[in-house]
């Protein structure tokens, strides 16, 4: 425990730990002091002078953001020498700045315009020519209105500590700084808009948001990010049904104002212009439009009709659908349909993992211990290309903690730059590089080991026993793709395993076996697209799609039913880390529908009774019938996520290394969804190199 | 070489060698007694050289006047971290042409006060930053450098006595916020020029994060007579609470502008008339500045009758500073020099604080209307009035730096802003309630 | 890109000035030693410089523009630097400058067209003792007069 200081602050007595600064101290006692340049979390400036504040004994005004608290310091706040030193550097600051807040982006939500209000500057004696510099497009999605720009560094200092990306900098001196992109007139960099996020006033802009609305103007909905399995929480700003803004300046997920360019602006793909609105049947070799009645009757029709006569189902699930739908289809295709063919595109080797855990339940590691953990071992993966939260977190870790990384990858990964040990080596060749880490592992206090989809199958149980051998505590992350690749495994969406890794009587075929069959009756497909890797071997197979667009796969198939999109519907996604977090929708497609509610209608019109299908009642028998997901509804309805644990005894079973198939994402990519974001494709198209590790 | 003919009133221990022939040379160096007092201190423990430094009431001499001994004793000595000493070479301000002196004409005298410095702290390693400009200063210490390691005063092993010591020189690129201390280092370690966030000071975390010893040239080059003579007979060459002597430029208005060592405490009267032959053309002085235009701008009259220490300018309401003293005469015009005084400010402004990057360039913008006789009485009150939003606000002293002046000059010649309004609006009429007439 | 054996031999020495892993401190130094062999900070220059110190552009940037003898764009053969700071205003530091540009016909960081001169109204450089002064290339001159100005520019001219 760190020794307690007691301080005054306007007259109230406060106890703090000492070294706290002392803006931080008056925030707990509910005081605050206004700063631009303070930024909780990234390193210190003094640079706004702000938060210049009176202290008893002290001959000058002092910086609350850098002055720590001391033992019987007598601070005010809001004296008369502050509060005017407020004013004049607001007076400062306004004396360039364009007073544009009308036409503004940042309007409504400008801290400037925040502050202006607040501690009131009045008339402005600047009666001199204000320079004009021209706003600047950088990338696809920044852009620089340089006289806006205060000059606060958050947006350099984000991109330096936190993307670990280096991106911005600051050229000139005096007043004619500005802030410049890394290639003099533009930027390459990870596109992740966090600069543009933190700035206080609108000097960075995205292309995204520009000039379509105000703040005030849009409804806000704090949902799950639909591309990578690190589970963002992201805050869809909307206005009517169309989503204009992604961010979560409330910090109020597991990122905390984190958001990558998916997250933060891949949203675009659901207005995207080929998204399905309308039910489609194969009549004559074509996709024609129909009614969802005469679909869903027809997919019943089928559906009963190979059922009765005991033929052969294939299902292709999902990585991005939720658990109640992923829950519901395994009921659907074990009870309704009588088979365990059912699979999805496995990218992770979660199964080996919990296996080789063999009931140890606090070896799976959560979403804090990657910022908390003092030492981590990261393995085959490219973190910040492939789980950028997981690689912002271990940033963090490093920054505050100086937490100890190691990497164990095929080229060279970001987390190099801090790295205690970085070893480069070919697929297969990662156990043993491990191996050579060993003396330094075991001074560890502790360690997390992060590693990909290259290691699986028993490469997972010697990597467990690697750790075990470290005689320090271990906890695993076990990489997966996207947004609910855990919650399909976990949900039972394979041929072998039930929910919660419950073996099954008779194993059904796996994904590739399904395709290579000759003699499928049915190729049902929920959000996946296998035919982009797999040929159909089955030429008379029935094959019924529920899908946002028409890819390889919905274009093969004899029904499509429209889907709405994870921004478009509730239920609860579980990332990678087992967290479990709710979605709710934020926009609207017409014509389209939640899978669950497909799944529902199919089953009402067979006949099937599988349960209600709201996705609460869903979750209701989830949380009651599904090992580690019993967790506290409060948590989960409040927008939190809850931690799940689906470890058990080992499971038996082969080990089928060759049905982990990581997709390899960029930063910029996301398997077929991403192809559907115009945001993403621009980046990719956009010259220059963008990620740099 | 010298660029003024010495004062038969100086007192001649820092600049002792200077006007030798060859000074800069080792050999003549070593002739006069350079690197005695090293010699000495190798004798000496770290304490003992701190004690004498102490002793001596040596305050800084790059203007800040901080006593140098207690600097050198916060410098933790214990700490496994290198030593570093870092020499600021950087002298920029406005009316300062002392370091440069030295080290053109004895640059043995500052290797020999590093290594002194450098034993008193356990440093192996020194740069010597030297401002842009100073160019040909680099080779002339280069050189010096290179003999000083041709006899064992620098490198491995020094003299035998198992001491190492590595100097470098480091050159600057134009910018006058490197010579404040941590924008040096920030510059030292390859940056902008921007200050860093104190403490800790640079004695406990400077180069590269490491303890470090960060002086003037003048103060290094004081310490070898500190040593020499025993820090209490250099004390008494000045006043008590003022040690040794400090070299002081004269520039400006009198008829012997030059660099002179003069005691401390020494009467502003005889300096400007018979050190500096009085004031040019037999003019009346209007305005003093006694260390750089940093400092707070005295009249005439209350200039007279001080002595040139720190406590006096003080009492004043101004500076000792770096020893630049800029003599202004009747004729000078008052608002012309606080422009130029202000543009120099908002030109060298790093840009980092809000107060001093906006303030800057604003009172620029505002001075430069003034001086065209463009504005109001109301302009000139926020000449003032923004001087003192600046005063005491900003992140270094630069801020400082730029509103002292400017805020003194405003209340003590506020008459000069005024004439110049009435005469410009008198020539022009209404040329007064148009801002936007000349920008 | 590659310099003088010369420029190389002192670009060495002052690599091996700084304690290993201190590369950076060298940028500064470095930027002004080959400006004075290249002519100016140019991109080419700007990317040499951060490849050799292992640093992105930008921080070579950043620098660059901040300090006020580093410049992008060439200057003349011989920079001349009139300053006007308070000491040489004193000694009508500003009225040299006035000659200077009248007598070179360019202004404030211009270059004459055949490129022998460049004209810069600089800050104080430490002659303030000596005002007024200005700096040639890094040469000083002191109690310079229009007269004293004529002759120094007439002379770098016949130099060629
Ligand atoms: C804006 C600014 C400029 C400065 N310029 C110089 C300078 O050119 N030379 C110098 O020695 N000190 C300069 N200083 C003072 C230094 O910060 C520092 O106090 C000094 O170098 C310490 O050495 P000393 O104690 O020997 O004086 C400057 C300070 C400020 C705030
Ligand atoms: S968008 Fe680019 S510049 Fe901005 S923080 Fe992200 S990586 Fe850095
Ligand atoms: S662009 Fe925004 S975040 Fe960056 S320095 Fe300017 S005001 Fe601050
Ligand atoms: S890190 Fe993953 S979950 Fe987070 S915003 Fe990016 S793609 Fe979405
Ligand atoms: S006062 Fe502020 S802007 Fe001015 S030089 Fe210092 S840090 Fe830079
Ligand atoms: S918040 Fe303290 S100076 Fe900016
Ligand atoms: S003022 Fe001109 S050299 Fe100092």
């Amino acid at each position: 425990m760190a020794d307690l200081v007691n301080l005054t602050i306007n007259g109230r007595a406060i106890q703090t730990p000492a070294g706290t600064l002392v803006i931080d101290a008056a925030k707990k006692a509910g005081i605050e002091i206004p700063a631009f340049c303070y930024y909780e979390g990234y390193s210190l400036q003094a640079a706004c002078r702000m938060c210049l504040v009176e202290v008893e004994k002290m001959p000058k005004l002092q910086a609350a953001c850098t002055l720590p608290a001391g033992e019987g310091m007598v601070v005010r706040t809001e004296s008369e020498p502050v509060v005017k030193t407020r004013k004049s550097m607001l007076e400062f600051l306004l004396a360039n700045h364009p007073l544009d807040c009308p036409v503004c982006d940042k309007g409504g939500e400008c801290e400037l315009q925040d502050m202006s209000f607040r501690y009131g500057v009045g008339e402005s004696r600047f009666t001199e020519m204000k320079h004009h510099v021209d706003e600047k497009q950088w990338s696809p999605v920044v852009f620089y209105d340089g006289p806006r720009c205060i000059l606060c560094y958050r947006c350099v200092r984000v991109c330096n500590e936190g993307m670990g990306v280096s991106a911005l900098g600051v050229i000139n001196r005096g007043e004619q700084s500005l802030i410049t992109p890394n290639f003099e007139d533009h930027l390459e960099c990870d596109e992740c808009g966090m600069c543009i996020d933190i700035c206080p006033v609108g000097a960075l802009t995205s292309g995204t948001y520009r000039y379509r609305t105000r703040p005030w103007e849009m409804k806000h909905t704090g949902t799950i990010c639909a591309f990578c399995s690190d589970g963002c929480k992201t805050t869809l700003g909307t206005r009517g049904h169309e989503i204009i803004r992604g961010n979560n300046r409330d910090r109020s997920g597991i990122n905390g104002e984190f958001l990558c360019m998916k997250g933060r602006y891949a949203f675009d793909f659901i207005e995207h212009p080929e998204r399905l609105t309308s039910p489609l049947m194969k009549v004559n070799g074509k996709l024609e439009p129909v009614s969802w009645a005469k679909a869903l009757e027809a997919v019943a029709r089928k559906f009963t009709e190979v059922k009765t006569r005991g033929g052969r189902f294939g299902i292709a699930a999902s990585t991005k659908t939720t658990n109640e739908e992923n829950y519901y289809l395994q009921k659907f295709a074990r009870q309704g349909l009588g088979t365990n063919n059912i699979d999805h595109h496995r990218s992770g080797d979660v199964v080996a993992l919990i296996d080789a855990l063999n009931g140890r339940a606090d070896a799976l590691a959560t979403m804090q211990d990657v910022y908390t953990m003092t030492a981590s071992l990261v393995i085959a993966s490219d973190l910040a290309q492939e789980h950028p939260l997981i690689a912002f977190q271990l940033r963090a870790n490093n920054r505050h903690h100086q937490s100890n990384t190691y990497t164990v990858t095929k080229g060279p990964v970001r987390e190099d730059k801090y790295a205690a040990a970085s070893i480069r080596c070919e697929e297969g060749g990662e156990l043993e590089a491990v191996a050579g880490l060993r003396e330094q592992l075991s001074k560890e206090k502790e360690l997390l080991v992060i590693f990909g989809g290259a290691i699986k199958g028993e490469a997972v149980g010697k990597l467990v026993a690697f750790g075990d051998s470290l005689g320090i505590p271990v906890k695993y992350i076990c990489l997966v793709d996207y947004s609910n690749s855990r919650g399909a495994m976990d949900m039972g969406l394979l041929p072998d395993l039930g929910p919660g890794y419950e073996p099954v009587d008779q194993p059904g075929m796996t994904l590739p076996g399904m395709m290579a069959a000759s003699d499928l009756d049915v190729l049902w497909v929920v959000g996946s697209n296998p035919l982009a890797r797999y040929e159909l071997a089955s030429p008379g197979a029935f094959v019924v799609v529920q899908e946002m667009f028409l890819t390889e796969t919905a274009a093969r198939a004899d029904i499509v039913l429209p889907a709405s999109a994870a921004y478009e519907k509730a239920g609860t996604l579980t990332n990678v880390t087992g967290e479990c977090q709710k979605l709710h929708a934020a926009g609207r497609t017409m014509g389209a529908k939640p899978d669950l509610e497909i799944l529902g209608l199919i089953a009402r019109e067979m006949g099937l009774n599988l349960g209600i299908w709201s996705s609460s009642n869903v979750f209701e028998e989830i949380r009651k019938s599904v090992r580690g997901y019993n967790i506290p509804l409060p948590i989960i309805a409040t927008g939190q996520a809850a931690q799940t644990n689906p470890v058990k005894g080992g499971v038996p079973l082969r080990p089928r290394p060759d049905l982990i198939q990581p997709a390899g994402n960029t930063l910029f990519t996301s398997g077929s969804l991403g192809r559907y974001s115009k945001k993403l494709t621009s980046v990719i198209e956009y010259p220059g190199q963008l990620y740099r590790p | 070489m010298l660029f003024n003919d010495p004062s038969p009133l100086e007192v001649k221990i820092l600049t002792r060698r200077l006007g030798l022939p060859n000074s800069a040379s080792i050999e003549t160096n070593l002739a006069n007694g350079g690197y005695k007092s090293f010699e000495k201190a190798l004798e000496m423990t770290q304490d003992q050289i701190i004690q004498e430094v102490k002793d001596s009431n040596l305050r800084g001499r790059g203007g800040a006047g901080f006593p140098t001994g207690m600097k050198w004793g916060f410098v933790p000595r214990q700490s496994p971290k290198p030593k570093y000493i870092v020499v600021n070479a950087d002298e920029s301000e406005p009316g300062t042409c002392k370091d440069r002196v030295l080290i053109e004409n004895d640059p043995h005298l500052l290797i020999e006060g590093c290594l002194i410095a450098a034993q008193a702290v356990g440093a192996k390693a020194g740069y010597i930053y030297v401002r842009g400009e100073y160019r040909y200063l680099i080779g002339i210490l280069d050189k010096a450098i290179g003999e000083a390691y041709a006899r064992g005063y620098l490198g491995k092993n020094i003299l035998g006595r198992g001491v190492d010591f590595d100097l470098y020189t480091h050159t600057g690129a134009g910018a006058y916020e490197c010579g404040e201390e941590s924008a040096l280092l920030e510059s030292l370690e390859g940056k902008r020029g921007q200050p860093r966030i104190r403490p800790p000071f640079p004695a406990v975390a400077g180069l590269y994060q490491c303890p470090t010893v960060l002086n003037n040239v003048e103060t290094y080059c004081a310490v070898p007579s500190i040593i020499e003579m025993g820090g209490k007979a250099w004390a008494a060459l000045g006043i008590p609470k003022a040690g040794g002597t400090k070299l002081t430029c004269l520039t400006g208005h009198v008829n012997r502008t030059g660099v002179y060592e003069l005691p401390l405490g020494f009467p502003v009267e005889k300096m400007i008339n018979e050190v500096g032959g009085g004031i040019r053309g037999g003019k009346k002085m209007k305005a003093f500045i006694p260390g750089g235009s940093s400092c707070p701008v005295l009249t005439g009259e209350e200039a007279w009758p001080l002595t040139m220490d720190y406590d006096s300018m003080a009492k004043a309401g101004t500076m000792l500073g770096s020893g630049g003293v800029i003599i202004m005469d009747e004729d000078t015009d008052m608002v012309k020099a606080a422009l130029r005084i202000m543009h120099f400010y908002a030109h060298e402004s790093c840009g980092w604080c809000i107060p001093c990057r906006e303030g800057t360039a604003w009172l620029k913008k505002l001075l430069t209307r003034l001086n065209e006789g463009v504005g109001t009485a109301k302009d000139v009150d926020l000449v003032g009035d923004l001087a003192d939003n600046m005063l005491g606000k900003t992140f270094c002293p630069l801020g400082d730096a730029a509103a002292l002046p400017t805020a003194s000059i405003v209340r003590k010649f506020r008459h000069e802003f005024e004439a110049k309004l009435a005469r410009a609006q008198a020539a022009v009429p209404g040329m007064a309630n148009n801002p936007f007439a000349i920008v | 890109m590659t310099f003088s054996p010369e420029l190389e031999a002192k670009l060495e020495k002052l690599m091996n000035s700084y304690p290993p892993g201190r590369k950076k401190s060298a940028l500064i130094p470095m930027l002004m030693f080959t400006q004075d062999e290249v002519g100016s900070i140019t991109q080419e220059l700007v990317e040499e410089v951060a490849r050799r110190i292992g640093i992105p552009t930008v921080q070579v940037d950043e620098v660059v523009t901040y300090y006020s003898m580093l410049h992008r764009k060439p200057m003349g053969k011989h920079h001349i630097q009139v300053c006007t700071n308070i000491s040489c205003l004193l000694w009508n530091g500003d009225e040299l400058y006035e000659h200077a540009r009248e007598k070179l016909g360019i202004g404030h960081k211009e270059v004459t067209a055949d490129g022998m001169f460049s004209l810069e109204e600089v800050e104080c450089m430490g002659a303030c003792s000596w005002a007024p002064a200005i700096q040639v290339n890094y040469d000083f001159h002191h109690h310079v007069t229009k007269e004293k100005l004529d002759q120094i520019i007439d002379s770098l001219r016949k130099l060629r």
